[in-house]
């Protein structure tokens, strides 16, 4: 017997407003949330600009012994997870059948970074001094910190882990949980993905292979996924966590289903670390097979939410990945890209995309792509350029690519009777 | 379908390569010593175990090798090997099903040290272009991929040391929704100071200054684990592939559980890896009393390695204290997400050289602990099945269950 995975719960932490409801609303406005960066003090750097998330932890409910022990993307996926579960109304009799499947691409850079200048004397001691070091530092070593707090909140004591494929992990770790519930290994799992890579050594990374925008001067404007003029992705932060249950848990507690997660593939690309082809081959290999899984063909996706992150190489890629795996399909489905609006937090983008999917199908509402004034002429198909439309919406799809190669889908359907 | 291994390829304290790592893990030979990967060293824990004889040199393409950490450097020439052993072409594979996961716990933090360094005391444009590949937790996944034309699924799962058996079970997975071929495992590099400087405060490294004595699980004199470098891919195949191609299958992935009982609460994991224990036997079919070896965490902390005893004691419950049970990483250390997968592949060598091996330097194992500890000598034993025990930093606990492939039957 199949075993189905409902959404039961949702929670976002993202740029431009916290919970789902703001979320939301910055979305379907088109409004962006790219500014000049604020966290730390960017002068020196190539790009100086980002979507940072106006986040008051203790606002958010956090007391002053989590914020102490948990790094920044940490505190966004306990809050977000809070959301999820208390929309989700979970009422489970056994948690070692509660799962959490976290994803991360960079885990604690910001408390890495913060305690490396502190232990090292800013840089001048490769032998940094242990005695300087935050008691919890042990914490930002492995991302596995991030899945345990969030178990930590719900009181899981099934499998708990975290996913970290780069900038795919927010699909992944979505798709992974999701298989661990269709699998039997678990009847609920708490997924989702954060990531607060706005920190000096993120930024500098990103300057160094130039895959940044670096529109200092306009930074409203600067994430424009399938325009001509754009220069770069814009480094987001955030969270969004999804609370996974099996469809006949689900409807046996009578919960409220959001939307069912159909259908998960990745493959790699074996190409190039950061590069991607031209083809996009492998990533319409990865759409095909989430959609097998979904039984459904390309006439029946009614949405793609793509991987949309303003690079040139990416806009192409995925443009083709589209017209080879959907066909004529492909210029028939609204495709968009809400990086433009909150921009790319990488490990942490996949989980908020599936969260815009869900409200998206929930809502009826395809969100736009910021900034699209000039379309890229290799880009053509419709990316829904700057005002959401209204759409009766069945199967979304959602795609991500990330550093190492990876290229993942994932498949929504609308919550129908089982 | 059935999961099988069909290839290992180990890089450890104790050996490069199956052929060197068995006969020191089988005869108890201890591998750690002073460390040597930064100098002075200023920090209380003075014994590591190290993989000195290690040079990314002809393992290695030399672009890659500059690009990459230490990490990846181990994963890369462990993948390598494994690939040998298991006599496997990727390229006689399907394009989209060979895939690679692999288990990190600290990604390439040598690397990131050097890197942000630069940052620090020299600026942001003198940041390299590869910090952004060598120091993530994917490296080793997509250098893998890369390197060896893998295009199938692949992924990255981090739950600390579980997270070893953690990637193998997501392994067998992908084998049973239709890939071929997996290269999985883990591998870790934790020796630059800022990296030492963070595994500090998880407070359970061993400061003793004896090789010999530093880390000796089950003991009366436990007093902390000792961290250790390396790790181990292996290739995990659909057995029918496997056997279509002639390839000896070398033990059967049987069964795998995952549970949660919070972050350094070893004291509270017996019933966390009992759990995890009984759900491993169930999925690979077998009961308790099938069991033939135990591989332990061994953390070598008092209240967690009698917490681990507790939980062998209630699966086997009458039978405790016949059960073989080993800890070879004993000698030559914990090397985090490659730990559990190092155990994995010794369990592979186990089950085909009917050997379990001991756990070296261990000489007073606890009384109240009802284990049947191997400890001295390697100790003959007809093992069909084995199970293996890990637990993470952050509270994971895994099992996963191996099982002596049966004997092709004769005739037509």
């Amino acid at each position: 017997m199949t075993r189905r995975v409902a959404v039961t719960g949702l929670g976002v932490v993202a740029p431009g407003g916290n919970g789902t409801k703001a979320f939301w609303e910055l979305l379907t406005a088109g409004r962006t949330a790219t500014r000049p960066i604020s966290l730390f003090d960017a002068a020196g750097f190539r790009s100086r600009i980002a979507a940072e998330c106006d986040f008051d932890p203790a606002e958010a409910g956090l007391t002053a012994a989590e914020v102490a022990r948990m790094d920044r993307y940490v505190q966004f996926a306990a809050v977000a997870a809070d959301e999820a579960w208390q929309q989700a109304e979970m009422d489970l009799a056994d948690p070692w059948r509660l799962g959490v499947c976290t994803g991360s691409a960079v885990g604690a850079t910001t408390l890495l970074e913060r305690d490396y200048a502190v232990t090292s004397n800013a840089g001048a001691d490769w032998l940094v001094d242990a005695r300087l070091a935050s008691p919890f530092l042990h914490r930002a070593l492995s991302p596995a910190a991030l899945a345990a707090e969030v178990a930590d909140r719900v009181g899981a004591r099934g499998p708990v882990r975290t996913v970290s494929t780069g900038c795919t992990a927010g699909l992944d770790a979505v798709g992974h949980a999701a298989r661990l519930i269709e699998e039997d290994r678990a009847d609920v799992v708490v997924a989702g993905a954060a990531e607060s890579p706005i920190s000096p050594i993120a930024v500098a990374c990103f300057d160094a292979i130039r895959a940044t925008s670096a529109r200092n001067d306009d930074p409203a404007h600067a994430a424009r996924p399938f325009d001509l003029d754009r220069d770069g992705f814009v480094l987001g932060e955030g969270a969004a966590v999804l609370v996974l249950e099996e469809w006949e848990h689900a409807r046996r507690r009578g919960a409220v289903v959001l939307a069912e997660v159909a259908g998960f593939a990745t493959r790699s690309n074996a190409h190039h670390m950061t590069g991607l082809t031209a083809e996009g081959v492998e990533m319409a290999e990865a759409v095909r097979r989430a959609m097998d899984q979904a039984r459904l063909g390309p006439d029946d996706v009614d949405y793609v939410n793509a991987h949309g992150s303003g690079t040139r190489q990416n806009d192409r890629h995925e443009t083709a990945a589209f017209r080879r795996v959907l066909g004529a399909r492909a210029y028939e489905v609204p495709v968009s890209s809400i990086k433009s609006m909150i921009g790319h937090s990488l490990g942490a983008i996949g989980s908020i995309e599936l969260a815009a999917c869900v409200l998206a199908l929930t809502e009826g509402v395809v969100p736009p792509t910021a900034n699209l004034d000039t379309p890229d002429p290799e880009c053509d198909l419709d990316y829904v350029p700057h005002t959401a439309r209204e759409r009766d919406l069945r199967a979304v799809l959602s795609v991500g690519s990330g550093f190492g190669g990876f290229q993942s889908a994932v498949v929504l359907t609308r919550a129908r009777r089982s | 379908m059935s999961p099988v291994v069909t290839g290992l390829g180990v890089i450890a304290p104790s050996g490069i390569g199956v052929g060197d790592f068995w006969p020191a893990v089988r005869d108890g030979h201890v591998a750690l010593g002073p460390v040597s990967r930064f100098e002075p060293n200023p920090y209380p824990v003075v014994v590591t175990g190290e993989v000195s004889e290690f040079e990314p040199e002809g393992w290695i393409d030399p672009r890659i090798t500059v690009q990459t950490d230490r990490f990846t450097h181990f994963a890369l020439a462990a993948a390598g090997m494994a690939l040998r052993d298991a006599e496997l072409d990727p390229r006689t594979v399907p394009p989209f099903e060979f895939g690679v996961v692999t288990a990190s716990y600290s990604g390439g933090v040598e690397f990131g040290q050097r890197e942000i360094e630069r940052l620090w005391k020299d600026g942001p444009e003198h940041v390299g272009p590869y910090q952004s590949i060598a120091w993530f937790y994917a490296a080793c996944t997509g250098q893998i991929s890369i390197g060896n034309g893998l295009r199938g699924p692949s992924g990255v799962l981090v739950a600390d040391e579980a997270g070893g058996l953690d990637a193998i079970a997501a392994a067998a997975g992908e084998l049973r929704r239709g890939a071929k071929a997996m290269l999985v495992g883990g591998a870790e590099a934790p020796f630059c100071p800022y990296s030492m400087c963070c595994q500090l405060g998880l407070g359970l490294l061993s400061t003793g200054e004896d090789p010999t004595t530093a880390y000796l699980p089950f003991s009366y004199r436990a007093n902390g684990f000792t961290p250790a470098e390396g790790g181990a891919m292996l290739v995990v195949e659909d057995e029918e592939a496997a056997r279509a191609r002639g390839v000896d299958v070398r033990a059967v992935v049987a069964g795998h559980c995952a549970t949660y009982t919070g972050t350094q609460r070893f004291d509270r994991s017996a019933e966390g890896l009992l759990r995890a224990a009984e759900g491993a036997l169930a999925e690979a079919g077998v009961d308790a009393a099938d069991v033939d070896v135990v591989f332990l965490d061994a953390l070598a902390d008092r209240r967690a390695d009698a917490a681990e005893a507790e939980a062998v004691r209630r699966l086997f419950g009458d039978r405790a204290d016949r059960v073989p049970a080993t800890a070879p990483k004993a000698g030559y250390g914990r090397c985090y997400s490659g730990a559990a997968v190092l155990d994995v592949a010794t369990a592979v060598l186990a089950i085909e050289h009917g050997t379990v091996p001991p756990t070296p330097g261990v000489r007073d194992c606890r009384f109240d602990l009802d284990l049947d500890l191997v400890t001295g000598a390697a100790r003959a034993a007809d093992i069909r099945t084995a199970l293996v025990l890990s637990r993470g930093q952050h509270g994971g606990n895994s099992a996963l269950v191996l099982r002596r492939p049966e004997p092709i039957q004769g005739g037509n």
